[in-house]
């Protein structure tokens, strides 16, 4: 697909959404097309987080497996969504599967592509992180939420 | 335990008659709802609540999860967690049981007419806006776009399974339910329930929202649909404090300036986001 094409998709996934045309450049060199079958894996924990999946269509589980438990999801990530945070710190590792439950359109984009991006150009290293912050945040307070485990039996 | 069932008492709103139970349906482990007959109760709002009591044992608010165009029917579902609830939690058809009510402000349904409609549920939460969806649903040309947005502890734990099928069947009602923790072999939604706001399809200036559920959820579901831009009075929620009277007499219930059992437990998020983040209330 052409690159026009690609920056069109990548402005028009919610996380980048309003980037300048420059930066929605920069960014979209780093990105390509990709689809998942039901039941393949995005990317499995322990391996290297090289990619950052921004879901366009179906929906991605994310899980972590336990001994005589089976695979246990504890999230799931529907279009719009953003799979992959661990690119961003190190040692940029995945700490859990990410399965398609269906099939999956997604753009991905390389992770030491847009880390050498965003290291050359500090102002588009500021702009892509104030993107991803409200993720993070938002996947912390759900976090919290969870935990807190609210609509449990009171006392 | 059966008695026969007397003429309701309207004179006293203290005194409670005898309701007995026509049929007892198991949900889930610990929650069941009753289908009770009380002759001479004059029906209900989607929204209101009547105080069952246990004899001897105690008295609790319940909402009502019935459909509003059926009054003959008096519909319960009900949470095993004290004493009160316990204890009517093992009548059996055919028992009866302490009735005062209705009470309370209702939800708006009707004013949200033209509107489109978010009702967002956590938990045993379902149970106070089913009579909301049994509304909509035989009134659906009169609304915009319905969402039910509803969030369960495990895929165990989901009320209603039987209708939310149903209605998801009707294609006119978007329908999402999410789990906190998931069990081998669900393959729904995983995450809190405003997770699944993301999705939703609705016109936030044209919303009205109805939330009911455990209080934080109930925040942090009211917070996101105010940052997608649904008004905070058009944003309803259902309170729950410690009701007693359920007349606004003995003060147990107060929460801030207000009564929950007479001036809600309806309440807009405009008049609740203040003092629902204060700790000592």
């Amino acid at each position: 697909m052409a690159i026009d094409g690609l920056e069109k998709i990548v402005a028009g996934h919610d996380l980048f959404a309003g980037l300048g045309d420059t930066f929605l450049s920069t960014v979209s060199g780093c990105a390509t097309n990709v689809r998942f079958a039901a039941d393949e894996y995005l990317f499995h924990e322990g391996d290297a987080a090289q990619q950052i999946y921004l879901i366009r269509e179906g929906h991605v589980s994310l899980e972590i497996a336990a001994p005589g438990q089976g695979r246990m999801a504890f999230q799931s990530a529907g279009p719009q969504s953003v799979v992959g945070l661990s690119w961003l710190v190190p040692p940029y590792r995945w700490t859990y599967d990410a399965r398609a439950r269906g099939d999956i359109r997604a753009i991905a984009l390389d992770a030491d592509c847009l880390r050498a991006k965003c290291e050359a150009d500090p102002a588009l290293g500021y702009a892509v992180m104030k993107r991803f912050m409200p993720t993070i945040v938002e996947r912390l307070h759900h976090t919290r939420l969870q935990m807190l485990d609210v609509y449990g039996t009171p006392g | 335990m059966a008695h026969p069932v007397e003429q309701m008492d309207m004179t006293d709103p203290m005194v409670p008659t005898l309701a007995r139970i026509l049929r007892k349906r198991v949900e889930i482990p610990g929650v069941v709802t009753f289908e009770l007959e009380a002759p001479g109760w004059q029906g209900f709002a989607p929204g209101q609540f009547n105080m069952l009591s246990l004899f001897g044992v105690g008295e609790i608010a319940i909402s009502v999860s019935g459909y509003d165009a059926e009054p003959d029917r008096i519909v319960h579902t009900i949470r095993d967690v004290g004493a009160t609830s316990h204890g009517l939690s093992l009548l059996e058809e055919g028992d009866t049981m302490g009735l005062r009510g209705p009470y309370g402000v209702p939800w708006p349904v009707a004013d949200a007419a033209g509107r489109d409609v978010v009702v967002v549920a956590g938990g045993l939460g379902l149970a106070p806006v089913r009579p909301i969806l049994y509304h909509l649903l035989a009134n659906r040309g009169d609304y915009g776009k319905v969402t039910l947005l509803y969030g369960a502890r495990r895929p165990e734990e989901i009320l209603f399974t039987e209708e939310l099928g149903q209605w998801r069947a009707q294609l006119d009602m978007d329908i999402e339910v999410t789990v906190d923790h998931a069990s081998p072999g669900w393959h729904g939604h995983v995450g809190v329930v405003t997770t699944l706001f993301r999705g939703a399809d609705f016109s936030p200036d044209t919303t009205t929202a109805f939330v009911c559920g455990p209080e934080i959820m109930m925040r942090f579901a009211a917070n996101a649909l105010t940052d997608a831009g649904v008004a905070a009075d058009d944003i309803y929620l259902s309170m729950e404090r410690n009701m007693q009277c359920g007349i606004g007499l003995c003060g147990h219930c107060q929460l801030g300036p207000y009564f929950v059992c007479k001036d809600g437990p309806v309440f807009t998020w405009g008049q609740m986001r203040r003092v629902m983040t204060v700790k000592e209330l």
